[in-house]
């Protein structure tokens, strides 16, 4: 006897319409992750400013390998990059890194471009920084008038960046009233001391890509500490089974390929009319900070 | 003969309360079974039990001598069952009936005659469109019959089917079953918990109390004579017997009862066989001819079978044609001198005669 | 307000022009979380049908379990669902961290409470006397499962309603296990979430308006069927 549940006059539209909706799931999810997967893991900044965007395309159409990018702070990718969840990573924490590579989690790190790190802050400028001399001194001016200022707070390389600066300065700003942490990547930080009329830190290539909507200027730049520095490297396969090895090398040769440092020269200049980062590919980092 | 359908030292529990305990009970082939009881009984647990709902704790259950355990869907799918709601589905009334023949697999075709063959036979023919959701008590009741009786079970038990509905609703509908039931010869087990009803439709009455099947016998018999004192004071005590219609006239019908001829008020009484039921206390006994009452129209002779002292009073028992039960008081026995074997003479009103139709 | 306006009026442009990333976009929000509607309701039902219908030890705490389930925090199941996908993680092996798959997986935890919860109470609806009548009439147990679902069929939709405005308007958990991928994981939610941190507002108010116009659209269509049916 047949089986009641496929008895022919039960099927009415509602159930048919369920049933082709079940199989377009398993259509679906067989269409998905069959190509050979690459994962990189990468600071918000780079993926704010929408270089990635561009790039994967490319890369995806030289290799055949589906790149899967995830956006997070330099600490997170690192992290990752430890655990074994990401192929390959582009941060710029340089300190960080080295450390990294020396534990023996990263390979075949190589330079691949950089911009500078800006304060950025509410045009009246209240406590003048735009007359400060050098990095710690444009921070020492909002210690001493505790404007308010927003920090990443978040493990990134940018957070990183400024919490060195502070260092320096030697002074702690952590729990201070004025100095708020946002926990979240450049953009959204960014949008955050917009609307808190609040000094940040932050990279040149966000900032440009953000500054239609933002109501902030650059009130200090040049400092050779606000050099902001990308590397890419692979994570060592050997740490763990599951890493895509031969991916990853393909991935930093493309990143420091001449046409791909083509592209990173041109980024940015149709719509910012400035190029948001600086190729380096076969530069040392010595020579950057030389300039 | 083997039982259609047979209960073996069944019990069943509810947590650790035995609820219902069968040592043994056989429904025959083609028998209208009542099982009568109070509320709370274990009325309805014996019919879950029948329609292979409920598994009993303990004992088996037999389907033409055979156990049915493993079996239960293939045999449930021989059965139908209709309950005191009638439990009707959101859709079509002939859908609804449709329901048991779509689960056994029958083609839309087949289903479409039978079904409207019972839609038909049930008068619900114009309701066939219509949601079973929306119809009155009487019309759903029709079609949850209509949806059991469509499946042409080899066996059907029915829940008090008729126990929601009102006098008017629950008398026509009785009259119907009775006419399906007969005309299908289907073995059914009828739970009820109205005396009347179970002796308008059962061969056989089982009264069950407290769990227990207390007695269990043809309908007449387990009426007039009461196993015990738990069944007599449910069943209440009176002459019950089988009759036959010789003729009705003028608002009265002419009965034979075994031997004697009684006549009673019709009061719109139409079938051809009844149940001739009388209450003891409107039995007048006398032991001579001569105490003519003549507004009585019913006077049996006939010879005293048994005395049994109840209280005050005592039953005499008498066969006067049929077996009959009057109730005196201990001095009326002692002046009349009555003792087994005393030739008496019962008197009665024709409107003292409770008449019970039979068949159709 | 210039920025409402100008964001709403390149929001219509945008939906008018039928730009590509966004179709394929709410496509594919509607893919997702319609997969993970699913299989809630699979898994919904079948647990809120034995939560109903059995009783056993310990299913007072279930029910429990499932209503607080019905609120449970997206990015938490999103954390765990994660920790689990990872390639470090027990489940890495099937590669299925940053994928469809896993957003399917989380949504249909979230929504799979919302579904149980509105079972369960679909079905306690229904008279008792209900099933023994349809296995009375020869139902085997699928089939008296399949008729008491249709005669709840009206309460499931609120059923699938709200598992489905879970599923799709939930973010964290989608971040989370899909990465927020251009072209594979991004959906409604986490374009939202993403243009807004871009400061691209036009895109970020075009994606919400469809976002909610597609529930509505959904409940829109749903409601209709319920009405009709309710009405027949």
């Amino acid at each position: 006897m047949m089986p009641f549940f496929f008895s022919t006059d039960m099927f009415r539209p509602a159930y048919r319409l369920a049933l082709l909706m079940l199989g377009g799931v398993l259509l679906f999810g067989a269409a998905c992750g069959s190509d050979e997967t690459l994962i990189l893991a990468t600071t918000t900044s780079t993926f704010d400013s929408g270089l990635l965007d561009e790039l994967e395309p490319l890369f995806e159409e030289q290799t055949g390998l589906n790149l899967k990018i995830i956006a997070v702070g330099t600490g997170q990718a690192l992290e990752m990059g430890r655990r074994g969840d990401a192929d390959v990573l582009v941060v710029h924490a340089p300190t960080a890194e080295e450390e990294f590579v020396e534990e023996g989690y990263g390979v075949n790190r190589q330079l691949v471009m950089h911009n500078d790190f800006v304060i950025v802050g509410p045009d009246d400028d209240p406590i003048d920084m735009r007359s400060a001399e050098d990095a710690v001194t444009a921070l020492l001016g909002l210690r001493t008038s505790e404007m308010t200022f927003v920090s990443r707070g978040d493990d990134s390389g940018t957070h990183k960046r400024e919490l060195s600066l502070w260092n320096e300065l030697g002074f702690d700003p952590a729990g201070e009233d004025w100095y708020l942490e946002s926990g979240q990547g450049m953009g959204a930080t960014l949008q955050i001391a917009n609307q808190r009329e609040a000094y940040t830190l932050t990279d040149r290539a966000t900032y440009l890509a953000l500054k239609d909507v933002l109501d902030l200027e650059i009130l200090f730049e040049g400092d050779p500490g606000l050099l902001n520095i990308y590397h890419v490297m692979q994570v060592n396969p050997d740490t763990s089974g599951d890493i895509n090895a031969s991916g990853a090398t393909a991935f930093v040769d493309f990143m420091v390929a001449g046409e791909t440092q083509a592209i990173i020269a041109e980024f940015g200049i149709d719509k910012f009319g400035q190029p948001l980062f600086v190729p380096d590919a076969g530069r040392s980092v010595a020579e950057l900070t030389e300039e | 003969m083997t039982a259609k359908l047979a209960l073996r030292d069944i019990v069943v529990r509810r947590g650790n309360a035995e609820i219902l305990r069968v040592l043994q009970l056989d429904v025959t082939e083609g028998e209208v079974l009542a099982v009568l009881g109070p509320n709370g009984a274990g009325k309805s647990t014996l019919l879950q039990v029948l329609a292979l709902l409920e598994r009993p704790a303990q004992g088996e259950v037999l389907f033409d001598g055979s156990p049915v355990a493993g079996r239960e869907l293939k045999l449930r799918r021989q059965m139908a069952a209709v309950f005191q709601e009638s439990l009707l589905l959101d859709r079509s009334v002939a859908a609804n009936i449709a329901l048991g023949l779509s689960l056994r697999g029958m083609p839309r075709g087949q289903r479409r005659e039978r079904v409207h063959y019972w839609l038909h036979r049930f008068g619900v023919d114009d309701l066939a469109d219509r949601s079973g959701r929306h119809l009155s008590g009487g019309e759903a009741q029709r079609v949850s019959l209509a949806r059991a009786f469509v499946l042409e079970p080899s066996i059907i038990l029915l829940d008090e089917p008729f126990s929601a509905l009102d006098q008017p609703t629950r008398e026509s509908l009785a009259d119907e079953l009775v006419a399906v039931l007969s005309e299908t010869g289907i073995t059914a087990v009828f739970v009820t918990h109205e005396r009347d009803e179970a002796a308008r439709l059962a061969d056989r009455v089982a009264v069950i109390v407290d769990g227990q099947v207390q007695q269990i016998g043809p309908t007449a018999e387990v009426f007039s004579s009461p196993a015990d004192e738990t069944v007599a004071a449910y069943v209440g005590v009176e002459t019950v017997a089988p009759a036959k219609v010789l003729e009705s006239h003028d608002g009265l019908v002419v009965l034979s009862v075994g031997y004697a001829h009684v006549e009673a008020t019709a009061n719109g009484f139409k079938a051809s066989e009844a149940l001739v039921c009388l209450r003891p206390e409107d039995i007048v006994l006398s032991v001579t001819e001569s105490e003519i009452q003549t507004s009585v129209r019913n006077r049996l002779r006939g010879t005293v079978t048994g005395i049994k002292p109840a209280g005050a009073e005592v039953r005499v028992e008498a066969d006067c044609g049929f077996p009959l039960v009057a109730s005196i008081t201990r001095r009326s026995l002692e002046e009349l001198g009555i003792a087994i074997g005393t030739p008496v003479t019962a008197s009665f009103k024709a409107t003292a005669v409770h008449l019970i139709p039979r068949g159709t | 307000m210039e920025l409402i306006w100008d964001g709403i009026r390149e929001a219509f442009r945008i939906i008018g022009t039928g730009d590509r990333e966004v179709w394929s976009i709410t496509l594919r929000s509607l893919l997702v979380s319609g997969s993970a509607t699913l299989l809630a309701l699979i898994i919904g039902i079948s647990i809120g049908a034995l939560l109903a219908f059995r009783r056993f030890p310990g299913r007072n705490l279930a029910v429990t379990l499932v209503n607080t389930g019905m609120g449970l925090p997206p990015v938490v199941v999103g954390l765990v669902v994660a920790i689990f996908l990872w390639r470090s993680g027990p489940l890495g092996p099937l590669g299925l961290i940053y994928t469809p798959a896993a957003m399917v997986i989380a949504q249909t935890i979230i929504a799979a409470p919302l579904v149980t919860g509105f079972t369960v109470a679909a079905l306690g609806s229904l008279p008792s006397r209900l099933r023994p009548q349809l296995y009375a009439l020869g139902a085997s147990r699928l089939q008296m499962l399949w008729l008491v679902l249709q005669e709840a069929r009206l309460p499931l939709f609120a059923a699938i309603m709200a598992g489905f405005g879970a599923a799709v308007s939930e973010v964290g958990a989608s971040l989370m296990v899909g990465g927020n991928l251009a072209g594979e994981t991004r959906v409604l939610t986490t374009a939202v979430v993403l243009a807004a941190q871009r400061g691209e507002f036009a895109p970020a108010i075009a994606l919400s308006i469809i976002l909610l116009a597609l529930v509505f659209l959904i409940n829109l269509v749903l409601t209709g069927v319920q009405q009709r049916e309710s009405r027949s």
